[in-house]
């Protein structure tokens, strides 16, 4: 993929259409060569955006101006005004007062990079991590001053439930819903815990926020404590983290010496204690119950569920696990209210989301974004495109335990629903964008090899199928499989899923059900041609 | 004999220093075999005996736990540590060229030490440093961006 100075994009659902879309595309496709742009500027059509009330629009990057509705008529000026002169066109921009509940366009920001909506990194980077003034500066615990005096439990429960917002581990729970299970349990002792056993093969968004901002993570545990009626807390802190376990156990400190943690916070009857605790190095403990036992001081072996936590947690008490970037949205939520919260993201899934990109890109990095941008966009703007012009093959979303993206699938919006209705899983938030010189085989096979490795082993689903999985891709790649053994990955797979007792081994067929899917042809052809066409594999002798 | 006493009293100070620190109750578990492991290099069967004791739970299910965690080791390592990323964003971006050229300068399989005890070679999933992949990080240092190439000089560095 070549690197253009400014994308072009418009709108391409029904409605779209049916107002003149592709006359639209056409105009400025002729447009665009007419002045000669073509070699600067790419022209795509993307889908449904979420937004409906100024259809067909267009949008151009990095300034993420917002046009519509345009007709075919308007694109003369739009292209001489944007494209040639570079101003905005303003006489063709869509109206920006129906945000709420629909994609929030980027703000533009003068200057050479691209936009980003920093809601949970909006302090990572500016304040000093090490000092809680900074944080109190720029309204650190307002929002727990001001729900501790102004709210009810109920009532700060179900602004995060207005806000709709989900959880950004993987699942995508609601998490209003969840803390209400919490809430709803009749028990003199709760827990809520912080999930940073951030272990996701590329993701590291987890760790941004607790070395960047460790108070806001202390404020939002303090928060859900008070709605679910907890008077005790952990964060779970991956043990090669040591910065950002050093960084949370200061802002403790300095936090109980403000009174912000302890007895009587704000001078009201809420008492509340909080804990780090190191892992040892086992990605399984990220599952909700292994990571439990973990802080137990057993092997972090998951349980079987149900119970869930929510009734019976840690030591066995109603227990409240969150995910770093799910809480650092909360203190946000509760300062600005669930309507400003939705406002940015797609209707079924509110606010942003922050992605690290990885791979065959020029940029790597993190980024925070409204939820529902496109792999196109991210690819084109925030890593400004593949690295040595390469094509853009497939991207693999959310770790290990995400879905490989085809090219083909790189329009669709990325959020929960978008993604679950395409068949794919947005995970954690990783983008490893992998060009055509990645095999799909040697993909799959690496991710089995870290299924295989990091299966906890105590059910044998699991144990046994990540096992054999990989040994059949590592057949396939080594030449030695037959078409059966495609035929036989697929059933493990399936049996993966239905089988095992916890999402690892749940979502350990997910690479292989979408290399069969999306790259079936280029699979068989290390069968049935004896070559690997990306040039990976060895298909004449075993390897690895 | 000397060299054995000293040894011991080693470990017993060490596991003392961890007990003292985080408490005697099975939920500091994981804490104090972290803390040992770091000032010792690995877990020692003496010193899972001296816990087991002090924390009242059997060996076998102290040894459950040492095993399970990839930072905790039972096995004595080398003097230099190589921890290798073998997850997928280190391994598109020429992470297996890095283990090729590792595996021509020590010839060590996963998990295993140098004769001489000078080095350990481990692989490991996700470092969390992946935007400057691949990564290996020996000790406590973190080489990031690696190429091939890079290898010999760096292993270089260490005596």
């Amino acid at each position: 993929m070549k690197t253009f100075r400014s994308m072009v994009l418009v709108s391409s659902d029904p409605i779209s259409m049916k107002r003149g879309a592709q006359d639209v595309f056409d105009r400025l496709q002729a447009e665009i060569k007419a002045y000669g742009l073509d070699e600067e500027v790419s022209l795509a059509m993307i889908g449904d955006v979420g937004r409906h009330d100024a259809l067909p629009l267009v949008i151009v990057y990095p300034e993420a101006a917002v046009y519509g509705p345009v007709n075919a008529e308007d694109i003369h000026l739009l292209v001489d005004e944007h494209l040639y002169k570079g101003r905005i066109a303003v006489d063709l921009q869509a109206s920006n007062r129906e945000l709420s509940g629909k994609i929030a366009w980027l703000n533009t920001r003068k200057g050479t990079l691209p936009a980003e909506q920093r809601i949970v990194l909006r302090r990572a980077g500016i304040i000093d991590p090490t000092n809680i003034e900074d944080y109190i500066l720029h309204d650190g615990y307002t929002a727990l001053g001001k729900a501790l005096t102004e709210s009810t439990p109920i009532q700060v429960i179900d602004e995060i439930k207005k806000s709709g917002l989900r959880g950004r581990g993987g699942a995508g729970f609601p998490t209003g819903t969840k803390w209400g299970f919490v809430a709803k349990e009749k028990s003199v002792k709760k827990y809520v815990i912080c999930n940073a056993d951030e272990s996701e093969p590329g993701t590291f968004k987890d760790r941004l926020i607790l070395e960047g901002d460790p108070h806001s993570i202390i404020e939002a545990l303090a928060l859900a404590a008070y709605a679910v009626g907890a008077d005790e807390g952990y964060v779970y802190i991956r043990g090669e983290y040591t910065l950002a376990q050093e960084r949370l156990k200061l802002a403790i400190l300095q936090a109980k010496e403000m009174g912000f943690l302890g007895q009587n916070i704000f001078g009201t009857a809420f008492n509340f204690d909080l804990h780090v605790h190191s892992g040892a190095g086992a990605y399984i403990c990220g599952e909700e119950t292994a990571l439990l036992e973990s802080i137990e001081g057993k092997r972090g072996q998951p349980r079987t569920r149900p119970p869930f936590p929510t009734t019976h947690g840690l030591f066995g008490k109603p227990t409240l696990v969150n995910n770093v970037e799910t809480l650092a949205n909360v203190p946000p939520i509760l300062l600005n209210g669930a309507t400003w919260y939705r406002s940015f993201g797609t209707p079924s899934s509110p606010g942003t989301k922050v992605y690290t990109i990885l791979g065959n890109v020029n940029v790597t990095g993190l980024i925070e974004v409204p939820m529902g941008i496109t792999l196109r966009e991210v690819i084109a703007i925030y890593a400004k495109g593949m690295k040595g012009g390469e094509n853009f093959k497939m991207a693999q979303t959310g770790g290990s335990s995400g879905s490989i993206i085809p090219a083909s699938l790189q329009d669709t919006p990325m959020d929960f629903d978008s993604f679950g209705k395409a068949g794919v899983a947005l995970g954690s938030g990783a983008l490893l964008i992998c060009n055509e010189d990645t095999c799909v085989v040697d993909l799959a096979k690496v991710l089995l090899n870290f299924f295989r490795t990091e299966s906890c082993g105590k059910c044998f689903p699991c144990r046994i199928g990540t096992q054999r999985a990989w040994e059949m891709l590592d057949a396939i790649a080594s030449g030695r499989a037959t078409l059966k053994t495609l035929d036989q990955l697929m059933d493990l797979s399936v049996n993966l899923y239905n089988l095992s007792n916890c999402g690892l081994g749940q979502t350990a067929g997910t690479p292989i059900k979408d290399i069969l899917t999306y790259f079936r042809a280029e699979v068989e052809a290390h069968i049935r041609l004896g070559v690997c066409p990306a040039g990976v594999c060895n298909t004449k002798e075993a390897v690895h | 004999m000397p060299v054995e006493t000293t040894k011991s009293n080693k470990v017993q100070d060490v596991v003392n220093a961890a007990i003292d620190r985080h408490g005697a109750t099975r939920d500091e578990l994981i804490p104090i075999l972290n803390q040992v492991n770091q000032a010792l290099g690995y877990l020692p069967a003496e010193a899972l005996n001296e816990i087991s004791q002090r924390l009242k739970e059997p060996r076998s299910s102290l040894l459950g736990v040492a095993s399970f965690y990839h930072m905790l080791s039972t096995k004595p390592r080398g003097r230099h540590v190589i921890q290798f990323c073998e997850s997928a964003p280190c391994h598109v971006v020429g992470g297996r060229e890095v283990w090729e050229a590792l595996q021509e300068e020590l010839t060590l399989a996963p998990d295993e030490t140098s004769p001489d005890g000078k080095w350990t070679l481990i692989t490991t999933s996700c470092l969390g440093i992946c935007g400057v992949g691949p990564v290996i990080i020996i000790d406590e240092d973190v080489y990031g961006n690696l190429t091939a190439d890079k290898v010999p000089d760096i292993l270089a560095r260490y005596s």
